[in-house]
């Protein structure tokens, strides 16, 4: 008798309780689930099971504890870190079945939703009560929560309305050995260690979500967008500290340069100054007359430091256009290049014009032109690299240039992603932003969840053997990238 | 006052590691009664103290723990800013450091967010004595896990903080309070309507007879919403009179907490209705967050809170004794525990037995 495949016998214990169609095993149907939103990480799962009900995700992982398999937990598969990059010897654990929103209650302001629906759903089953979800990816007509609580999404109204963090309530969770626990309350803490912060943004290493309690918030009475372009990008970034310093926290501010104006335009055709060096968009929410009053002061700040011409959205069509441009900056940047690489940094706000001066200096250094989408009221920058995988070596010169870029956010006292998360990308330059005694405490809170490392081992937080061996490849002559900068 | 003493904190971890020896980390004192007692050599922790960094244009504070939480506050006000979660301070002599470590919220937590939430990153000494940093200075960072919001609530169980940066807002130009006449009922749905409407609400409470709003930003938002308020059943309180109530609500000074009951906090969903407990109730967090003076048995109180999904603090003259874990969720809180301070020596019990 021949022992069955490791893919077949697990197969046979997942029959036990899911039916053939939750159990994906050929190379086809397997296929769609090889990457996600980074798809230049691909790799084949062993198997992919879609189970529906939390006991069936419960059972599906005490049997991948007992064979010691490893699972990858996927939510719409939209991340852009490799955080759902599957293993070739693991099992991928789709929720995309969990897509139920399970309660409203306007009174109390929460909805209990299963994971798998997409955060976009969310603020349009509540609208009528007139009550939204705050947190808005750009990819939220896609992304589920359950990814956007894995990866601690934000959106572009991060700076006034805060991240998923801040607008979750309780999760359900199942860890690795199968037990369901819930996190959070459904009032406003709960008892003993604030877990809800700590599977929030855990990227799937601590316990898969099976339930989350999101809080809903009264739809501002009316919104109003400035749009102010500058002939150079440093009074933009003036500005934005003079708008925050008077006072004003903006819904949305966001600050886009040369290139990314000029593929956004050529793209969306939102009217854009082309000949601009950057723009910078201000959105402002509340009341009537609040919103009145902050446009009027934000117009003069923006003209007192230096903005060549200011437009106020005349009226919500144009309002929807100014965003345009900036919402289609990533599929702008397709158009002009054969693939972009977009990175996610964040950084203290003044240090933006040396930031930009290092990226530009990179940029010359490798041959590879570079636009930059920032946003500039929580100190986020997206670089988006360009370049073509189609070109030998390019994809890795590309790599290599981005994993630059996030060590000079980490330099000046920024971090290396913002809101995509660490996931596979970014492990080496978890190696810059923290210390070995940092890391090995990363780990030990790793285990006590799970302590054969079996949920989405390999992610998020490296081991430090291979932080050796990247620092051995990056450290030169003993010196730290960017001797010159300044550090605290 | 400015002085960096984090070599000698983390030296003094070190040789508490060796020794086993358990440690009672302590500020200003301000909160002892915050917690359970714990047995243990006093360390404190007010040598390490002042502002590292601030630029008011960056939203960001950054000081160590021993800061007197009014200088903090002095500085943010020279600037126009505030610390959001509005924390209650219990004496002049309350710290940064054990602010955080409380994880303490006043009035203008269910409309600017709780300690936790402004929390951007911590330097931490953890069981072991290493210094550890997490998070950062800015406001978006998800690189590697929350520990800096871990850190905050869990009572110096885990590390003891040893500087913690926050995120600031501005202080608003404007902040009005009203006041209703209203029963109980109607009082925790009023509270819990408004907050579904996009009012500049910055607390809502009733306390047994009177329902109290009270609304903060910029002049022409305050007045549009006192116009429609008042307009219905609202009147306006007198300035000083509205600053007084709130500030003796978040001091737990008003009248309310005097008396021999015992004292119990409540948390829970903010629209469930009164619970059927004997003593006084009043609400604060728009219903979300209960104060109660009771002479009923715990087990009660406990049944009560377990079927609206909440849980309870007691206040006992031995210090705040919350509510028991779930088995699981205890043995979680366990590990988690060991992971940070595997020979246990920071504040012992003071969460739980063994936490």
């Amino acid at each position: 008798m021949t022992a069955a495949s490791p893919q077949a016998a697990l197969a046979q214990r997942f029959r036990a309780f899911l039916p053939d169609s939750s159990i994906l095993v050929t190379e086809t149907e397997r296929r769609p689930y090889e990457c996600d939103g980074l798809s230049v990480y691909r790799r084949l799962p062993l198997l992919v099971v879609l189970p529906e009900d939390i006991n069936q995700v419960q059972r599906v992982l005490r049997i991948c504890a007992e064979l010691a398999v490893p699972v990858v937990a996927r939510g719409a598969g939209t991340g852009l870190s490799g955080g759902a990059l599957p293993l070739t010897d693991g099992v991928l654990l789709s929720l995309a079945k969990f897509n139920r929103i399970l309660d409203i209650d306007p009174l109390n302001r929460t909805a209990r939703v299963q994971p798998g629906v997409r955060n976009l759903a969310i603020s349009e089953a509540v609208a009528e009560h007139g009550l939204y979800y705050a947190p808005d990816p750009s990819s939220q007509i896609a992304c589920s929560i359950g990814g956007n609580v894995a990866e601690n999404a934000g959106g572009v109204h991060c700076l006034k309305y805060g991240l998923t963090v801040h607008n979750i309530v309780q999760l359900g969770i199942v860890t690795m050995d199968g037990e369901q626990f819930t996190v959070g309350g459904t009032g406003l803490d709960a008892p003993g260690y604030d877990l809800l912060a700590l599977m929030t943004g855990s990227e799937g290493l601590l316990g898969v979500i099976v339930e989350v309690v999101v809080k809903l918030l009264p739809v501002p009475d009316t919104a109003q967008v400035l749009l102010a372009a500058f002939d150079d990008v440093v009074p933009a970034g003036d500005a934005v500290g003079r708008i925050i310093g008077a006072g004003i926290i903006p819904a949305g501010l966001e600050m886009m340069d040369n290139p990314a104006i000029r593929a956004a335009e050529a793209f969306a055709h939102a009217g854009y100054p082309e000949d601009a060096a950057a723009i910078l968009l201000c959105e402002l929410d509340g009341s009537r007359a609040e919103v009145e009053t902050d446009v009027m002061r934000v117009r003069k700040l923006l003209a007192q430091c230096g903005a060549r011409e200011v437009r106020i959205a005349r009226d919500a069509d144009e309002r929807a256009l100014f965003w345009k441009g900036r919402k289609a900056a990533f599929p702008a940047m397709g158009r002009i290049s054969p693939d972009y690489y977009c990175m996610d940094g964040t950084i203290p706000r003044h240090r933006l014009p040396e930031v930009l001066s290092g990226i530009e200096t990179l940029s010359r250094d490798y041959g590879l032109p570079v636009a930059n989408v920032f946003h500039a009221g929580d100190g986020n920058l997206h670089p988006l690299i360009l370049f073509d995988a189609n070109r030998p070596g390019e994809l890795q010169r590309t790599e290599e240039m981005g994993g630059k870029i996030l060590e000079l956010c980490v330099a000046v006292g920024g971090s290396i992603t913002g809101e995509h998360g660490v996931g596979m990308e970014k492990i080496n330059q978890m190696c810059s932003q923290f210390s070995a005694a940092e890391l090995t405490q990363m780990h030990a809170v790793k285990a006590a969840f799970d302590p054969a490392g079996l949920l989405n081992p390999g992610k998020a937080v490296p081991t430090l053997h291979r932080c050796a061996e990247f620092g051995a490849m990056h450290v030169h002559d003993g010196q730290l990238p960017f001797p010159e900068l300044e550090r605290f | 006052m400015n002085a960096d003493q984090h070599e000698r904190l983390a030296e003094q971890l070190r040789d508490a590691f060796e020794h086993q020896q358990a440690l009672r980390i302590r500020g200003g004192g301000s909160k002892a009664f915050c917690g359970r007692a714990v047995q243990g050599v006093a360390l404190d922790v007010r040598g390490h103290c002042g502002i590292v960094e601030y630029q008011p244009t960056e939203l960001v504070i950054t000081a160590r723990a021993g800061t007197p939480l009014l200088d903090v506050q002095a500085a943010l006000a020279e600037a126009g800013q505030m610390l959001p979660f509005e924390p209650p301070q219990f004496s002049p002599d309350a710290t940064l450091g054990g602010v955080i470590a409380c994880g303490l919220s006043g009035p203008r937590r269910p409309f600017t967010g709780a300690a936790r939430d402004v929390v951007l990153g911590v330097g931490m000494v953890n069981g072991r004595g290493e210094v550890l940093r997490f998070g950062g200075q800015v406001m978006k960072n998800v690189a590697g896990y929350d520990i800096s919001r871990l850190m905050t609530g869990a009572q110096g169980t885990l590390g003891l903080l040893l500087d913690v940066s926050l995120k600031v807002l501005p202080t608003p130009v404007c902040e009005r309070s009203l006041r209703a006449d209203m029963d109980v009922a109607d009082a925790i749905v009023a509270m819990n309507r408004l907050a579904g409407r996009p009012l500049p609400l910055s607390a809502t409470a009733f306390d047994g007879e009177v329902l109290w709003l009270r609304l903060s930003g910029a002049e022409p938002a305050v007045a549009e919403a006192m116009e429609a308020l008042c307009g219905e059943i609202f009147v306006e309180v007198e300035e000083l009179t509205g600053q007084q109530f709130w500030r003796d609500l978040r001091e737990r000074q008003h009248r309310f907490f005097s008396g021999d009951d015992e004292l119990w906090r409540l948390s829970l969903p903010a629209a469930s209705p009164a619970l059927d407990l004997p003593g006084r109730t009043f609400y604060d967090w728009g219903g979300a967050q209960r104060w109660l003076k009771t002479n009923a048995e715990a087990g009660a109180v406990h049944v009560a809170i377990n079927k609206v999904g909440g849980h309870a603090t007691r206040f006992t003259s031995d210090g705040a004794v919350a509510q028991p874990l779930s088995p699981a969720l205890a043995a979680l809180h366990q590990r988690l525990k060991q992971a940070f301070d595997p020979v246990g020596i920071l504040n012992p019990g003071r969460l739980y037995e063994g936490l």
